[in-house]
This record gives C-alpha cells, sequence and structure tokens, in this order.
C-alpha cells in the first residue's frame, strides 16, 4: 500500500473528499516527524511505537580501498510494533 | 506517559485545528487510517510512505537460541515480524537540526 492508496481509501472509508483525506494523511506524517525532530516519541496504540535513537560517530574503513573514513554521529528513528500488532501478525503460524 | 509524547488523542487534535473536522469526525479518522495501514501489512502487503518510511513484513525462521540469564538453549519458533526503514526524508529531517 502506498500514500496515495491510503489517501483513496480513507477517502472512500469515510466518504470525504479525497482532497481532505490527503491534507489528513499528510497533517498525520507531518505531525509525526516533527515530533522526532524534536526527540519526541511517537506512540500509536494498536500499531506500534517510534523513538530516536543517538548513534556515537566512528572510524569505518572503506571495504575495498581500505581507506579510514570517519561517519559522522546520526540519529534515527527506530520503531517497535504494538503487542496486539504482533499477536496479529502470528496469530496462524 | 511524558508531555512530549504524540499519541492518537495528540494527532486527532492536529487534524481538528488544521483540517477543521469535528473532533469526533478526527478521532474517528485517526482511527482508520492505522486501521487500514494495519490491514494492509497483515495482508502481507508492503506500506510505503513516501516521505515518512517503509513497512515490511519479513518471515524469520525458527532458530536455537539461549536464555542469556539461564544460559539453557531454547528453540526460537518460526515467526512474522514488522521491520520499518525510514525515508531519506526523515533521516535528514532528524539530523538537520540541533
Amino acid at each position: 500500500m502506498t500514500r496515495a492508496e491510503l489517501v483513496d481509501e480513507l477517502a472512500r472509508r469515510r466518504a470525504i473528499h479525497r482532497e481532505v483525506a490527503e491534507s489528513i494523511v499528510d497533517e498525520l506524517f507531518r505531525a509525526m516527524l516533527e515530533t522526532l525532530q524534536e526527540g519526541g516519541r511517537v506512540e500509536i496504540r494498536g500499531f506500534g511505537s517510534f523513538k530516536v535513537r543517538e548513534y556515537g560517530g566512528y572510524t569505518g574503513r572503506n571495504p575495498k580501498t581500505g581507506q579510514e573514513i570517519a561517519v559522522a554521529p546520526k540519529r534515527l528513528p527506530v520503531f517497535k510494533i504494538s503487542r496486539t500488532l504482533h499477536e496479529q501478525l502470528n496469530q496462524d503460524i | 506517559m511524558s508531555a512530549d509524547t504524540l499519541t492518537k488523542a495528540r494527532l486527532a487534535e492536529r487534524v481538528h485545528d488544521s483540517v477543521g473536522l469535528s473532533k469526533k469526525e478526527s478521532a474517528e479518522i485517526i482511527d482508520d487510517v492505522f486501521d487500514l495501514m494495519r490491514g494492509a501489512l497483515l495482508h502481507d502487503e508492503k506500506l510505503k510512505i513516501t516521505g515518512f518510511g517503509n513497512w515490511i513484513v519479513r518471515d524469520k525462521a525458527a532458530r536455537r537460541g539461549r536464555n542469556p540469564q539461564t544460559n539453557d538453549s531454547i528453540i526460537i519458533a518460526r515467526r512474522r515480524v514488522l521491520s520499518f526503514k525510514p525515508s531519506p526524508v526523515l533521516r535528514v529531517a532528524l539530523n538537520a537540526k540541533e
């Protein structure tokens, strides 16, 4: 499912205009991105949660040339699936 | 829960403020969005949200593991996991601001 398909299905399910569904989906992911950007958490019951993890810099190596390269510190979002969704995903195996 | 945690209730407020739907309808719509996303993943579909990231369901084979506390050897059953890969837009957004 793509973002566009999500918008279409939301418009159909709620019987709202596609443009309205689109601005809702835009606002939702914008809010999630901004929260993570500010270092906050996102917690969606029944789906999962996001937090930001900080990674320190280190000196890596180009595996082909062996040349040393400095890898800068970075922040990455980490997703954790909710327990209920994990159980739903695994109920038939 | 700390004040800087974004929840469905807060998302509904944002939709109410920015799109101008009633609070009740905004809350229902937020539930519907995540329900549609969950439905896609449960039907073995990838979920690809441009500008945010992709979720994909992966099958993990059973393997022999170890309880790190007791050191007992155990079998970790076959299972499905959900992996999330952030989009370049999200990665840049998290690292641009100091």
